[in-house]
């Protein structure tokens, strides 16, 4: 079944003409509102069953028993999954197939690789008989001692970083940079391991009818759920039909498909009936990705005018102890500052936790903090004011390559977020600042950069007898907007006012939209969605300009315009005709086109693409007490071209809480000897309440960028969180003096570095 | 969870006997019960509903100029009770600090009382905690400890107990009315929760079947009303459980404090009344440097109980914050605000 | 075992029995009697997802035992408009952009309605957002969300007023 929304109401604001650039609420917004948006823990197909996960609370080792004719006992219980009595896979769930295939624990042996990995399901009639019956398994184990923190192990060099990055990237000669400094700013900073925490807790409804499989489930890569699927089960990709019309957020956690929700297929196949599986909170931390911790050495050498004179930039990163994602920290000082000399590198450690994976601005995130950090640290050394040494070391080709920036107008966003937020009077000094209540006053800076990433995605355009239009494609809507913002670029393609639009979206039985990540979703797609509109245009145009019954009749070479539903003679615009006149002389029903989008490898190897932007942070520190709050934030974001505006800003306060979130609240603690995470809840793992954001102001920067892609798009899902991270813990240092190099920062950083 | 029977006593005495058979609970709201029923930390095989006892849902002025509070109202309906928030303002503040809008509605009083620790290590399951598991031994004492007692702890148990709205009821001299299978008790709430000593399951003077029925705030509470602060430090703005707190209420005449009051929260297995820092303070004029000595006073005992040692300092740091806020006067403003250093400025 | 119970939900009375006391109000709602706005985020009362109203005021469904709610009032998301009439709180929360997800939106839109109800918050932003901070926005909604709530409460005062008039 395939979601599809059309607009029977007019929203906020909305005028006809051209879609793309109106701040357009959300077409979505009615079924939010209403509670009646289905996500996939909210279906319940007849005859359905529960599914419950028990996991391991020992972080290595290997089970020994399972009670697993207690559970059986427990009434409600129908059958219990355990790595002896579970369906046969048709792959090795930890066979490596391709750079996106991260290996899953399926049950496949009683090892236990981390803390909270699933090593049994519990299938009932009702959820209350699940749950009791996984904890009626009271599992024993044969412990092994478990390698926990950044220190846990040998280091050794990855291979690559990221997806296919080089794990080290030198440019000029950085020791002999260093050497001529005459500033040396050198410092280690540290960042915690973070996850995901969507509001959604990963779900599967899975419903098998022969070969054929049906899921409702989170995804925000439905065509590569479906590939490893398949290969998971022996089926063809074909007879997989996922259906994630909404996800209650992903921020990475959902790009691929995870071993729970595997689970929850499996499950479905033991018993042939169809199986709900929904993940506990706790659960969540450990098989469904993390952003890991990282321990980063900056060494930024400075001459006497306070120009860099090179940066070298270390991070040691943790992974998993059976697979290989290596977060890509320091690669966030290869284009921010235009250093002669700059060194990236890192190196691993394997510890027994789940496998890290994609989190909201990988890499980006954490080598963000400390670079910026960093920065901030030689500014000062200089003795320059934090946003003049930025200007200074301005990079005006991307600094590692040497190749010029397809558009980069982080001048601008440094000038008007400056200026709302009233920098120029901010003393240089830190701890100057106090308000009227005696509470410490700090301002910091940080600039934020995300790279312009695109995937390959398609899309299928109609425009059918009665001149109407729809679009489809198996695009994401994670929160970010995609049923708005795309279909606002499927209506300017097709030449309609929205309401004369229906976009299908959010189902595999679609066009492959490829994934949702990277903040490369409405670029990629919106250039399948413009290809598509414009291939059924001109169809259209073939139809009308080469029958000589239409007033558009030889327009051949000048050309013909697509608006509100009609194409005109682009000479001479009195000359027009309608969608359904063209069709119903063709005798049509329909034209139909499809169209795809991908990066442009020729413009990739020209020019560097990246978002930019600046954010200012203002915190207020209790200066006996120490308790931190963020009482301002300004980012001024230049990101090509706006589709949305409403919904950018909304996607750019996201990031910027993030950003916050990361300088002063989110850690996952974990027992260090016993690997097992202790707040693995909403209650002391720490993501910022209302309260504890403060007013916030967004300004977008006009980009005109005809290198990235046709719309000119680069996306601003993550590039909010770079830059404010950073922003907010130089606030803390202006207000207090105190330079807290490990994040998040604590009260005790503070209480303890302040004199009573 | 485990399942359970499920019973709902008409009246005090058969809610008592139903509870008096071991494995039963009383269940109020539920709003830590169930949580901890969930994560299997309690397995209780009967559950006695007490939200329909009659006639523990009101708040009584009583007489002699006392308040009773039956252990059924809830949490966010005494702290938005106007009359109440003049009368005891700290204890509306040490309320509205506590969990969040929806869990102050749904919480009662009495269940606040008896809210377990929220010490990470109780809550696993997977870890030895000898409050679950007597004998087991405790995983937090060498482990990730930070939050972590500093007062009143031993080799046993390092937990602190979490509720807010207990540490300006123990400065009250709040007393707790109980029943039991031997009739009624009463209990000052100091002495209702015990320290971990060489028994750290036993968190409370209660006995099987015994039940809280109300609790009473004394007629000299009142005279505090004038300055008296309850501040809280943690790690988000709202919705977060106390680093350290603090309630501080003060009887000032003639510039002299003539008796005070004060109580700290997040430090101790209880609710941790500081007397020999009240008797600093009695007779003495208001000032930073007596509030210092107080301070010092109140944490002489204190040590880490591992990776803790700055709540040591912070604690005394906020029992100045709380006695200077408290001799500048309790504002004004009805509704109550909770008690964040960003929202206790002096006066406001 | 099994447990009647009689529940007035959004309007309507229901007679329920109950094969099982452990069911929470939020899995009554979510999987036994379809309605699914309510969420489940948590399921141990720190994310605000579950927020419904019982007896006028905002709880967390997941930590409330239905059987313990026998006679209860409940007013969930599906209750909230009237027909195609969107409530006023729903209308803000689309026209500020107060959500993003859309997963915490419904626990969001009944926690507003029940501080409305309470009117601890006045019209001061930071109260709001204190009064607010029971229901978590993982996608960070929250400048919306407290534009919003301001919104819909200076209009229902409004409105409330003109009727009274």
């Amino acid at each position: 079944m395939t979601l599809e929304i059309s607009l029977t109401r007019d929203p906020a604001h909305l005028r006809h003409g051209s879609n793309v650039g109106q701040s357009l609420t959300r077409t979505d917004g009615i079924l939010k509102v209403t509670g009646k948006a289905r996500y996939a823990a909210d279906n319940h197909p007849p005859g359905m069953l529960y599914a419950v996960i028990a996991t391991s609370c020992i972080a290595r080792g290997r089970v020994t028993s399972l009670d697993v004719a207690a559970a059986k006992r427990h009434p409600g219980v129908v059958d219990v999954m355990t790595p002896s009595h579970k369906p046969e896979l048709a792959e090795d769930p930890d066979a490596k197939g391709n750079p996106f295939a991260f290996r899953m624990e399926l049950l496949q042996s009683d090892e236990v690789r981390y803390a909270n990995q699933a090593i049994a399901v519990v299938i009932a009639e009702t959820l209350e008989a699940a749950t009791e019956g996984a904890a009626l398994l009271s599992p024993r184990y044969q412990v092994e001692i478990a390698r926990v923190g950044l220190d846990a192990g040998e280091a050794y060099a990855p291979p690559v970083v990221g997806i296919g990055n080089p794990a080290e990237v030198v440019v000029g000669d950085v020791e002999a940079g260093l050497a001529a400094a005459t500033k040396l700013t050198d410092a280690t900073y540290e960042t915690p391991a973070q996850y995901h925490n969507a509001m959604e807790p990963h779900a599967i409804v899975a419903v098998w009818d022969g070969d054929r499989l049906f899921i409702d489930t989170p995804s925000q890569g439905m065509a590569f759920a479906q590939m490893r699927v398949a290969g998971l089960f022996g089926i063809p990709p074909g007879n997989i039909h996922v259906n994630s019309p909404f996800l209650g957020g992903g921020f990475g956690s959902k790009g691929l498909i995870s071993g729970p929700q595997v689970l929850g297929i499996m499950a479905a196949k033991l018993v042939a009936r169809p199986v709900k599986l929904v993940l506990r909170r706790s659960q969540m931390y450990g098989p469904v990705g993390h952003r890991p911790p990282t321990r980063q050495r900056l060494r930024i050498g400075t001459d006497d005018a306070g120009m860099l004179t090179a940066i070298d930039h270390h991070a040691r990163i943790v992974t998993s102890s059976f697979d290989d994602f290596y977060e890509p920290a320091a690669d966030a000082s290869h284009t921010l500052y235009a250093a002669p000399a700059i060194h990236t590198a890192h190196e691993a450690v394997r510890v027994d936790t789940g496998t890290p994976l994609f989190m909201r601005a990988p890499g980006e995130a954490t080598g963000s903090i400390a670079l910026e950090s960093a920065i901030d640290e030689a500014a000062f050394a200089c003795g320059l004011d934090p946003l003049e040494f930025r200007l200074k070391n301005y990079a005006e080709v991307e600094p590692t390559t040497g190749k010029p920036f397809s558009s980069k107008a982080l001048r601008q966003c440094y000038a008007k977020a400056a200026e709302r937020f009233g920098w120029a009077r901010r003393p240089l000094r830190p701890k100057q600042m106090r308000d009227e209540n005696g509470f410490l006053v700090g301002w910091g800076v940080g600039t934020a950069t995300f790279p312009a990433i695109m995937f390959q995605g398609n899309a299928r355009a109609v425009i059918r007898a009665d001149g109407k239009g729809v679009m489809e494609t198996g695009a994401h809507d994670m929160g970010q907007g995609a049923w708005t913002a795309l279909a606002q670029i499927s209506a300017d393609s097709l030449g309609l006012d929205l309401d004369q639009l229906t976009f299908r979206s959010g189902s595999s039985d679609l066009p492959d939209a490829g994934i949702a990540g990277g903040s490369g979703h409405t670029a990629t797609v919106g250039a399948a969605i413009h290809n598509a509109g414009a291939a059924v245009i001109a169809k259209l145009a073939e139809l009308a300009t080469s029958d000589e019954r239409s007033p558009l009749f030889g327009a051949g070479n000048a050309g013909v315009i697509a608006r509100g539903g009609r194409l005109y003679r682009r000479d001479d615009e009195a000359r027009s005709e309608g969608y359904a006149e063209i069709l119903a002389r063709a005798g049509l029903a329909e034209v139909d086109g499809t169209g795809s989008g991908a990066a442009d490898p020729a413009a990739q190897s020209q020019y560097a693409m990246h978002a930019h932007g600046a954010v200012f942070a203002e915190v207020k520190v209790d200066p006996e007490l120490g308790q931190i709050r963020a009482t301002r934030m300004v980012g001024a974001f230049a990101a090509g071209r706006i589709i949305n505006p409403l919904l950018v800003q909304s996607q750019l306060y996201g990031g910027m809480i993030w950003g916050l979130s990361f300088a002063l609240h989110e850690e996952a603690v974990m027992d260090h000897r016993s690997g097992r995470i202790l707040n693995a809840n909403l209650a002391e793992y720490h993501v910022p309440v209302n309260a504890d954001v403060p007013p916030m102001d967004v300004i977008t920067v006009d980009e005109h960028d005809p290198h990235v892609n046709a719309l000119g798009i680069k996306g601003v899902g993550e590039i909010g969180i770079t830059g404010s991270a950073g922003a907010v813990a130089n606030a803390v240092w202006h207000a207090t003096g105190i330079r807290v190099r490990r994040f998040p920062i604590r009260i005790e950083d503070v209480v303890m570095g302040l004199g009573g | 969870m485990m399942n359970f029977d499920y019973v709902r006593p008409a009246n005090v005495a058969d809610a008592i006997a139903a509870a008096s058979e071991k494995g039963a609970a009383y269940l109020a709201s539920g709003t830590n019960l169930l949580d901890l029923m969930k994560g299997g930390v309690c397995r209780p095989s009967r559950l006695v509903d007490v939200t329909r006892l009659p006639g523990l849902d009101r708040i009584e002025r009583l007489a002699d100029g006392s308040l009773r509070i039956g252990a059924l109202v809830r949490n966010a309906y005494l702290a938005h009770d106007a009359e109440f928030a003049y009368a005891y303002p700290a204890v509306a503040e040490a309320l509205l600090s506590g969990a969040s809008a929806q869990l102050r509605n749904a919480a009662t009083v009495g269940g606040n009382l008896l809210q377990r620790t929220r010490c990470a290590y109780f809550y696993d399951v997977g870890s030895a905690c000898n409050k679950r598991w007597p004998g087991a031994g405790c995983d937090a004492l060498k482990g990730e400890n930070r939050l972590h007692a500093v007062l009143g702890w031993s080799e046993g148990c390092i937990a602190t107990h979490p509720s807010d709205f207990c540490v300006p009821l123990v400065a009250l001299d709040t007393v707790v009315e109980i029943e039991g299978k031997d009739g009624r008790r009463e209990l000052p709430l100091e002495a209702l929760h015990r320290l971990p000593g060489d028994a750290p399951s036993r968190e409370t003077e209660l006995e099987r079947g015994d039940l809280i029925v109300a609790l009473r705030l004394p007629a000299q509470a009142k005279d505090f009303a004038a300055h008296a602060r309850y501040i809280k430090v943690r790690e988000r703005t709202s919705y977060a459980f106390a680093v350290v707190s603090a309630a501080a209420t003060l009887r000032i005449t003639d510039g002299k404090i003539g008796e005070a009051r004060l109580a700290l929260g997040g430090v101790a297995a209880k609710p941790w009344r500081a007397r020999e820092a009240e008797q600093i303070l009695a007779g003495a004029s208001p000032d930073a440097a007596l509030y210092r000595e107080a301070a010092r006073a109140a944490l002489a005992d204190a040590k880490p109980s591992g990776d803790n040692t700055f709540k040591i300092e912070l604690a005394q740091r906020i029992v100045v914050r709380a006695l200077s806020l408290a001799a500048a006067g309790t504002p004004a403003r009805i509704p109550a605000l909770p008690g964040s250093p960003f929202s206790s400025v002096a006066g406001a | 075992m099994n447990l009647p119970i009689s529940l007035t939900i959004n309007g309507v009375r229901r007679e329920i029995v109950l094969d099982d006391p452990r069911v929470t109000l939020l899995d009554l709602l979510r999987e036994r009697l379809d309605l699914t706005g309510a969420k489940k985020g948590c399921d141990r009362g720190q994310c605000g997802a579950c927020t419904i109203l019982v007896d006028g005021w905002r709880i967390n469904s997941c930590l409330a035992l239905a059987v313990s709610h026998d006679g209860a009032v409940i007013t969930t998301i599906e209750g909230v408009a009237q027909g195609d009439q969107l409530h006023p709180v729903q209308a803000a929360f689309i026209a500020h952009d107060g959500f993003q997800c859309g997963f915490c939106t419904p626990g969001q839109i009944m926690s507003t309605i029940g501080l409305i109800q309470e009117g601890q918050a006045g019209d001061d932003p930071e109260r709001v957002r204190e009064c607010m901070s029971g229901n978590l926005c993982r996608c960070g909604a929250y400048a919306g969300i407290t534009e919003a709530v301001l919104e819909a409460q200076a209009n229902m005062t409004h409105a409330k007023q003109r009727r009274s008039a």
